[in-house]
């Protein structure tokens, strides 16, 4: 691999050798001195169009463990506003040696064209609505921990639910693509005012019902919802939401045993998801924030330490 | 000047000479012994083609284009005369502005220069420019449009096209509900927008301000025009209309009758056009309506742009791509190549129905003794690769750069002059 764009240009062998990767990196996270030489001398530039305090710091210690340099660049407020282009931007950048972006922006398809310009290496940290590849990993990370501990290997004839704003969220389009190389079984559930045009062809099932779903589901991804949708005719009031999409108490006692919970995060607690249900024992949000750092770590290893080549 | 062409083939097959001599077509058997000569066996010889949509983005973005380079680039495509859109900066909004754009088009043109002013005031859309004061200047100006901007506010579209007809004039609209299709909307809404994650344009963004205009157009009794029709819907209804008698026109771009939706998959915004490229369906359906003549016309909507508006994320770069120096290549490529036009209908489509619609004298006249020496000499077999460094446009954004298409043009002259030789 070159870059890692989107989960649409990985292959199973690839994505199941990043999450055996993450596996052994998730070992070093346990150790008093959490340091890998690994990347030594490289530089990673995470660089930050958009706000992502999470991201960007999971990234940034996932350089760190692995002993590159890593520098953060917030660009928020986008280049355009100071009059210079993205190119211009980013070989600006390219042109001090940096050897890897981490690119986080706010158009779909940023990632790709900076790609396409630069002569570094990328990763993509979130482009717009469109793709967030690391975040599908360490999804699949988390779930695959969580079914392992319930004594089940693998995803195959696993149901992975997906509720919430589909049409706005990377998160479900990277996780469409990843589940559908792994083997499992992924539903997708909104109200039809935010389900993106063409669903029906991504080869998952799609509902606007909730319940049907609940006691199917082994594991249930709650998405953000933004209160902006509202005014923008996406859907009445958040009560309304709430009712139709929120993991509710109620809902929370109808999931399958031993179904996880998951969540991209930052969480509105009482909207998309119940603070019973974000705490539940079965709640995997912690888990996905650990798994990241990992997750991380194997991809820009996969990505700048082989010295096999076969991953440049 | 005068030259002597001589064995050219005209559109309906005739084999002719013809002489050029002070700006018009003269009897070749009245040509002097030693006149010029250029030897036309093989090729055709049409009438110079009219463009109805161009951007020339002067004044204002002179690095994008100039009059000049603009009209350069015309020549080499086959014209001999274009519509220079409103949305310069200032906008094309007074007889003044209009003046200046048509004098620079005398004193800098390779090709004659129409202006079309603005529907509204600052294309804002929310008052009437001085269109009276427009059609009354040196500039003559006959179409207007907001172009880039639909007159969305359905009063002041009635307004407009009942306020023209006092002298002929045409409101050409650009068709997207601003709330169907918002400012960000930048791809076919599909399953490619879906995937791409970019903002959707649905296709009844546009047919449905159509349905409305050709409404207004039947109500006002006045002529309206849909610039860049990208829509298997917007044909459907413009068929319709024109079925009831309504004055409606349209037109159909070089892009949208060759390029498709998938283009865009490589975030190239070279491929961002505003209406966006559509699917193969709805291109399909605009080369059946220009056959059939329910699109009236070939407009290029040539809108060059320099390379700093293009290298932003696609959702913020500027839409547009280059189309006139290719234009004539891409209607051979797609309809006379496929059998599904003749070369009289082509000359109807780019040359005598844009001009009539823009009612300019002179232009898309037969090739016949007595008329304006305005032509374009044509090998309809010749083709090679596009190459995007060549262009006579200060502009880089051409769509088929890299891609096999005929090479149609030979020379182009207009008003007798020779603007364009291979
Ligand atoms: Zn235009």
């Amino acid at each position: 691999m070159r870059h890692l764009l989107g989960c649409a240009d990985l292959s199973a062998t690839d994505a199941n050798a990043i999450l055996d990767l993450a596996e052994e990196m998730q070992q070093v996270q346990s150790r008093p001195v959490k340091k890998l030489p690994a990347l030594r001398g490289r530089t990673i530039v995470n660089i930050f169009f958009e706000d992502s305090t999470r991201t960007r710091t999971s990234f940034e210690i996932a350089g760190k463990w692995l002993s590159a340099d890593t520098i953060n660049v917030s660009a928020k407020g986008s280049s355009v506003s100071k009059g210079e282009s993205l190119r211009d931007t980013m070989l600006t950048l390219d042109a001090m040696g940096v050897d890897c972006f981490v690119i986080r922006h706010p158009s779909s398809g940023a990632a790709a064209q900076v790609a396409s310009w630069v002569r570094a290496q990328v990763v993509n940290a979130g482009d717009g609505q469109h793709e967030h590849p690391t975040q599908a990993l360490l999804d699949a990370y988390t779930m695959r921990k969580h079914f392992r501990s319930l004594g089940r290997e693998g995803f195959a004839g696993k149901k992975i639910a997906i509720v919430g704003d589909l049409l706005h969220s990377r998160v479900v389009r990277s996780n469409v693509l990843l589940q559908n190389l792994l083997g499992g079984e992924v539903v997708l559930v909104a109200p039809p005012t935010l389900l993106p045009t063409g669903v029906e062809n991504w080869g998952c099932q799609v509902t606007s019902d909730f319940d049907a779903v609940l006691p199917e589901a082994d594991i249930v991804m709650m998405l953000r919802v933004q209160r902006e949708r509202m005014a923008g005719g996406y859907f009445p009031t958040e009560r309304e939401y709430t009712a139709g999409y929120g993991l509710t108490e109620e809902r929370l006692r109808a999931l399958k045993p031993g179904a996880g919970i998951c969540h991209p995060g930052p969480m509105n607690r009482g909207v998309e998801i119940s603070s019973a249900a974000a705490d539940a024992a079965n709640s995997l949000v912690l888990d996905q924030v650990a798994s990241g750092v990992a997750v991380r770590m194997s991809v820009l290893y996969h990505l700048l330490g082989s010295d096999e080549g076969a991953m440049r | 000047m005068s030259l002597l062409i001589n064995g050219a083939r005209l559109a309906d097959g005739t084999i002719t000479d013809l002489y050029l001599k002070d700006g018009v077509l003269a009897d070749p058997a009245s040509a002097p012994a030693g006149v010029e000569r250029f030897d036309a066996a093989g090729l055709l010889a049409i009438p110079g083609l009219v463009d109805l949509h161009t951007h020339l983005r002067q004044p204002g973005r002179e690095d994008a284009e100039t009059v000049d380079s603009g009209t350069d680039a015309a020549a080499r495509g086959g014209f001999t005369c274009v519509h220079a859109m409103a949305n310069t900066s200032p906008v094309t909004d007074t007889a003044e502005a209009a003046e200046y754009v048509h004098a620079l088009g005398e004193r800098e043109g390779h090709c004659q220069v129409q202006v079309v002013g603005a529907v509204t005031k600052g294309l804002a859309g929310e008052e009437l420019a001085e269109l009276g004061m427009m059609a009354d200047s040196k500039a003559k100006v006959r179409v207007f449009s907001d172009d880039g901007k639909c007159v969305s506010d359905s009063l002041l579209m009635r307004r407009a096209l009942t306020y023209v007809k006092a002298f002929d004039g045409m409101v050409a609209q650009h068709s997207q509900d601003p709330r169907l299709a918002g400012s960000t909307a930048c791809c076919h809404e599909s399953e490619w927008s879906g995937r791409l994650g970019l903002p959707g344009w649905p296709s009844q963004a546009e047919s449905v301000i159509v349905a409305r205009d050709v409404e207004l157009a039947a109500l006002t009794d006045s002529r309206v025009h849909v610039c860049h029709v990208s829509t298997a819907e917007s044909v459907e209804i413009i068929r319709w209309a024109k079925k009831r008698g309504v004055k409606v026109t349209a037109e159909a771009t070089p892009h949208h009758l060759l390029l498709d939706t998938p283009l865009v998959a490589s975030y190239d915004t070279t491929f961002k056009v505003n209406p966006p490229l559509r699917t193969s369906e709805h291109v399909e359906a605009i080369r059946e309506a220009l056959a059939d003549g329910t699109i009236d016309v070939v407009g290029t909507d040539h809108a060059p742009h320099a390379r700093q508006d293009k290298d932003h994320p696609f959702d913020i770069a500027l839409p547009g791509m280059l189309g006139l120096e290719q234009a004539l290549a891409v209607v051979i490529e797609v309809m006379i190549n496929t059998g599904r036009m003749d070369w009289p209908t082509l000359v109807q489509r780019m040359s005598s129905t844009p001009a009539a619609l823009g009612q300019v004298p002179g232009q898309g006249r037969p090739l016949a003794i007595g008329e304006p020496a305005n032509l374009v000499l044509v090998d309809p077999t010749a083709r090679a690769a596009v190459d995007a460094a060549a262009s006579k446009s200060r502009s880089r954004n051409n769509p088929y750069h890299g891609r096999d298409l005929p090479d149609p043009v030979v020379a182009t002259y207009w008003r007798g002059r020779q603007t364009y030789s291979r």
